[in-house]
């Protein structure tokens, strides 16, 4: 199965973990199986029209989804998808 | 007029102070008769250089009213009298010699133009450097000629400054309205126990001379906001973005972008950093890999989050590893690339960040800015706040 990394902000919605194995033969659909295995996660990922929000990158690999076929681009089992939100500069005073 | 003759004129010379003097009072013209090599490494100013060797030839063009009055000078006041000879017998009438040259002007405290040549100190202090051939001599002088920006002195900040500072970046301009907080030493090594409570920037002025006094540090006890930020910036090479906030993120951004500043920008949460190296229009802008913020309410940077310092302190030095390479224009920075860093597992990826030309700011359809809105941005603080001091 396909891997997704979990970024720091949404591993409190993944038990903590950084990286799960989530089955689907494309982006979307391996995200959506995130979605469902992983309700609150979906608020980061999703907007109400159920596209991606523009403040979330997603990678398959080294490259961003939206230079490849979106939500479309095929996805094999070693593949890895990455999930990453904007984060601002440091820790907090 | 034989060779002899020529030889025998004597010509008017004067001391540096007297030099001084008359430069400052103005109407002179200050010719420097040395190599170009010697002129690059100090000169006075306002001097204009014509090498010994084509003085003849080219001193019509520089001076053309032969009343006019002229101070020779080169590096030890020998070939600037040659040159006085010279000039006399080409029929200029109120020609003069620096006696001493520039060395005696140096000598004696005057000023001189970006003393670029390193001491004898400076050789031993950086000699770790002056022996990369990637570095060297040249090399140092670029890095002390440097002026870098850092946005925080926090935990990212800290070790960035510090290693900017040894490294001779001879100017470091710290924005940060904090003051120092006994939670911050757990990473933010420039600051101290005895500093608790006293404003960072100050704190991390002191232990930057106390460890490099090549280094002139000027501190912005102040946040940026819209108004005053390209004030701030423009007297930068290079900027650091430690900001901890969204809003201070993307006024910088859009600024820097306008003002083509390449902004070294990391980020750093729990045990996970990323990294990349924004150069406008090289290559994509913070907009291009993200047009927008998240809402405040899924933006992690507003409450607090833990970090493990010494990944704090690996992301702030890979900041300043970008910093010197973009200084020396040496390597390949971050241009176009994020790279992540996991502490817990020790890896590093790398992924690939593309101009998006519908970036807002950089993209070729995006506004041209007027000068008269140069320092207008819309209001970045309507989310969330924060720090600038990570
Ligand atoms: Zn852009």
């Amino acid at each position: 199965m396909p891997s997704v990394k979990i970024p720091p902000v949404l591993r409190k919605h993944t038990g903590d973990q950084m990286s799960v194995e989530i089955a689907g033969s494309n982006v979307g659909e391996v995200l959506n199986a995130l979605v469902s295995q992983y309700p609150d996660t979906g608020g980061q990922l999703f907007s109400g029209e159920g596209e991606l929000n523009r403040f979330v990158n997603v990678y398959l690999n080294d490259e961003d989804v939206r230079v490849l076929d979106g939500l479309e681009t095929a996805v094999t089992d070693t593949d890895t998808v990455m999930i990453l939100p904007a984060m601002a500069g440091g820790s907090t005073n | 007029m034989s060779p002899e003759q020529a030889e025998q004129q004597t010509v008017e010379e004067i001391t540096p102070q007297e030099a001084f003097t008359e430069l400052d009072a103005g109407g002179v013209k200050l010719i420097d008769t040395r190599e170009p090599y010697e002129y690059e490494e100090s000169h006075i100013d306002g001097s204009e250089l014509i090498p010994p060797g084509v003085i003849a030839d080219r001193i019509a063009v520089a001076v053309p009213d032969k009343s006019q009055r002229i101070i020779l000078q080169c590096r030890s006041g020998v070939r600037s009298y040659d040159a006085g000879q010279v000039l006399q017998e080409l029929g200029y009438e109120d020609v003069a010699s620096m006696a001493g040259g520039i060395l005696e002007w140096e000598a004696q405290g005057l000023p001189v133009e970006s003393n670029v040549n390193l001491t004898p100190a400076q050789r031993d202090r950086y000699s770790r450097h002056i022996l990369l051939p990637e570095v060297g001599v040249e090399g140092q002088i670029k890095m002390l000629e440097a002026k870098v920006l850092l946005l925080g002195a926090g935990g990212l900040g800290a070790p960035t400054a510090l290693y900017l500072a040894a490294a001779g970046i001879g100017t470091i301009g710290i924005v940060d309205d904090d003051v120092v907080d006994a939670s911050n030493l757990q990473r933010q090594v420039i600051h101290n126990t005895s500093r608790v409570g006293t404003p960072k920037s100050s704190s991390a002025r002191q232990t930057i001379e106390e460890l490099n006094p090549d280094v002139n540090v000027i501190e912005y006890n102040f946040r940026l906001d819209a108004d005053n930020i390209l004030e701030v910036i423009e007297d930068y090479d290079i900027i650091v973005d430690g900001a901890d906030n969204f809003p201070t993120r993307y006024l910088l951004n859009d600024a820097s972008v306008r003002l083509r500043k390449p902004v070294v920008s990391a980020s750093i949460l729990s045990f996970d950093g990323q990294i990349s190296t924004f150069v406008p229009y090289e290559g994509p802008c913070y907009r291009c890999l993200y047009p927008t913020p998240p809402p405040p309410e899924l933006a992690p940077s507003c409450s607090a989050n833990g970090v493990l310092g010494a990944m704090a302190g690996q992301m702030g030095l890979l900041q300043a590893n970008e910093v010197l390479k973009l200084v020396l224009g040496i390597g390949e920075p971050l241009v176009g690339r994020l790279l992540l860093y996991e502490a817990l597992g020790t890896r590093f990826t790398e992924l690939k960040v593309r101009r998006d030309p519908k970036c807002p700011i950089c993209g070729p359809d995006a506004p041209e800015v007027p000068e008269s809105e140069m320092g207008q941005f819309p209001d970045y603080e309507a989310f969330c706040g924060g720090h600038t001091g990570s």
